[in-house]
């Protein structure tokens, strides 16, 4: 039956919804995002996802940092010294710094260590000052960066541009922990919080093990990507899909979008392009495999994408049978204390 | 340890910290304090001990109070704190645990009002029922001790959190043996020697048991085991350890003549249990805010499983 782990072709139906539609959900093809955040943008208005301070995290043109409550969507920006395949060497002529990413990364490390959650409530709050001094980059010039150095200290380089959203899991780990039940599955097999029941435990936080969901500060309950439930319901698209101007974020029905993908991987691998890789298309994998699943350029980890998650769920048989024994072995020692110590 | 080479998105957490604040690990020792003081004051009460029951049917309904106030101020909208009742969901160890609690709290609260019935009312009839009911009701609540307990090591173990998912087999007991260890250094500590006896033996073997599963968890973890060793966690669990080991041995040598000596060991006891569950706590919470305790363990997985064998 695999109903906690492992592949589940009915997902909708095991959740116990009757002549259900089939079950929908993202492809994001990453190798054509131009990195425009129209997705976030078209999120934020749809759902009406509260603004979460405009701030500027000082580490690339990603001033979102991760998905959380007021983040459902979340473009990642990664610079690279390296070339995808075939790349156009657009700027043979030009002349270009090296990456910027062990210079951005030590300037932001140090204020995450400060942050009360370790830079997780991102999107949320400013990061605390602290760490190195602002650096003085001079006023914008009209030279090229890197006309002084002249042409032999280029490097190649690339940007991979991502954009982020909840997975909607096959096993999610969120919905199998919510204790009100706000948590659900739709018709569609996505996940959704249901808002007038939450009431913001937080178990669900930690049930995650892609650091998606959140509690939304000063309103207290739980909130993520809800698939545009509200618009699958009317036959429409979710927003984020609609905006996307490269259809980098391809919707549609799970089966149908899974053969895309393995076609685009063949034709990118076809092309030259061997880091391509999916992530979360396979039903085999720690959450059954994910409602919303990528094409990515390289290792997950690379994209704040944790490499190899499963839901905690997996291990519930097992848990439970060792906190029976401990419980035995707790009632055993207080009614072997009594019976020692004998009738008063 | 070298530094883990690992890769990241900016050296970002790629999990989310847990919301729950210090309150969760305070009631981790407070649940773990009524279920001991429960089968304490059980046995006491089937054992002709009234002093020791009067005093662990009180404590267990202080632990059990003081849990709820925890439990219900961490939420994000405590006014909603009754929709954990909507359901019984097997699948959420925090709603399993909520009707566990609901269970033990139904009994161990009777039992203790029991115990503070005003003389005046003693005669009447609802004072006499609930003096009838209150060694069933106590006996019941001692029966769902272990699972409240227990369940709070699953609880923390059932989430993605590297600190608590990783230590799975061994925290259930860990938190029982710290459990018992404070139920029986609570009796130690109000009851008299002469009647204390069995709080003793039970507060030694939890306080074996914890000082044992917790050594053996630290050391089977890989990665990891770093939040539980260094820093402020590190410093917990080592303050810990030597308050649980003062109490047993204070257990073991003079609780038995000395009354001022019982209540210091009961005092180091419940104190080492409830930094246990401190340093668990912020063990797991610290495990979340470093990608490399979720990236590495996991790369390592799939390059076992890509490798060419």
């Amino acid at each position: 039956m695999n109903r906690l782990y492992g592949p589940l072709d009915d997902v909708a139906g095991d959740a116990g919804h009757v002549e259900h539609p089939p079950r929908v959900g993202f492809f994001t093809d990453t190798s054509v995002c131009i990195g425009c955040k129209a997705c976030e943008v078209a999120c934020k208005e749809w759902n009406a996802v509260p603004e979460d301070g405009l701030d500027l995290l000082g580490m690339s043109f990603d001033n979102t940092g991760m998905l959380g409550a007021d983040s459902w969507r979340h473009v990642a920006f990664v610079e690279q010294p390296r070339r995808t395949a075939h790349q156009d060497p657009a700027f043979a002529g030009l002349p270009t710094g090296p990456s910027g990413i062990p210079e951005t990364a030590g300037a932001v490390e140090p204020r995450l260590e400060a942050a009360p959650r370790g830079g997780s409530e991102l999107g949320t709050n400013p990061l605390p000052p602290g760490g190195p001094e602002p650096q003085e980059l001079g006023m914008p010039g009209f030279s090229r960066p890197g006309d002084l150095t002249g042409p032999e200290s280029r490097t190649d380089f690339r940007w991979l541009m991502a954009s982020d959203v909840c997975k909607h899991c096959t096993h999610a780990g969120c919905l199998d922990v919510c204790p009100t039940g706000a948590l659900f599955r739709t018709e569609f097999g996505t996940v959704v919080v249901q808002q007038d029941l939450c009431n913001g435990c937080g178990y669900c936080v930690s049930g995650c093990p892609y650091g998606v969901i959140d509690r939304r500060q000063h309103d207290g309950r739980a909130n993520k990507c809800t698939l545009c439930y509200d618009r699958l319901g009317d036959g429409l698209e979710p927003a984020c899909a609609k905006a996307c101007p490269t259809d980098s974020i391809q919707f549609g029905e799970l089966d149908e979008l899974r053969e895309r993908a393995d076609r685009r991987l063949a034709q990118l691998h076809d092309l030259g392009v061997s880091e391509a890789r999916l992530y979360g298309r396979d039903p085999d994998d720690g959450v059954g495999g994910d409602g919303a699943f990528f094409l990515l350029l390289d290792e997950p980890e690379v994209y704040g994408l944790p490499p190899d998650p499963h839901v905690p769920t997996r291990d519930a048989p097992s848990m439970w049978k060792r906190a029976g024994q401990a419980a035995a072995a707790f009632l055993l020692a207080g009614a072997a204390a009594f019976l020692a110590g004998g009738r008063r | 340890m070298p530094e883990a080479e690992f890769r990241s998105y900016y050296g970002r957490p790629v999990l989310k910290a847990p919301v729950w604040e210090w309150k969760i690990a305070a009631y981790l020792f407070c649940g773990g304090l009524a279920a001991g003081a429960s089968v304490v004051a059980a046995g006491a009460d089937l054992t002709g001990r009234p002093a020791l029951r009067r005093s662990s049917r009180l404590g267990s309904l202080g632990g059990l109070l003081a849990s709820l106030y925890f439990l219900v101020s961490d939420l994000g909208r405590p006014a909603r704190f009754h929709h954990m009742l909507r359901v019984l969901k097997p699948t959420s160890p925090m709603s399993v645990g909520t009707w566990i609690l609901s269970a033990f709290g139904a009994g161990a609260g009777a039992a203790a009002v029991a115990e503070v019935v005003p003389r005046r009312w003693r005669g009447t009839w609802p004072a006499r029922l609930l003096g009838r009911l209150a060694r069933p009701l106590g006996v019941s609540a001692a029966a769902t001790a272990p699972g409240v307990a227990s369940y709070t090591a699953v609880l923390l173990s059932h989430t993605a959190v590297p600190g608590w998912n990783e230590v799975r087999d061994e925290l259930p007991f860990v938190f029982v043996g710290s459990a018992a260890a404070s139920g029986g250094g609570f009796g130690m500590l109000c009851a008299p020697v002469a009647e204390a006896g069995p709080a003793r033996v039970f507060a030694a073997v939890g306080a074996a048991g914890e000082i044992v599963a917790a050594r053996v968890m630290e050391h089977r973890l890989g990665l990891v085991g770093e939040v539980y060793r260094e820093g402020h966690v590190g410093r917990l669990r080592k303050a810990s350890e030597a308050l649980t080991a003062a109490g047993l041995a204070g257990t073991l040598l003079v609780a038995h003549r000395s009354r001022a000596g019982a209540a210091a060991s009961g005092i180091a006891l419940l104190a080492g249990s409830a930094l246990q569950r401190f340093g668990v706590f912020e063990a797991g919470v610290a495990s979340t805010k470093d990608p490399k305790y979720v990236v590495v363990p996991q790369r390592e997985r799939v390059d076992a499983r890509t490798a060419p064998s």
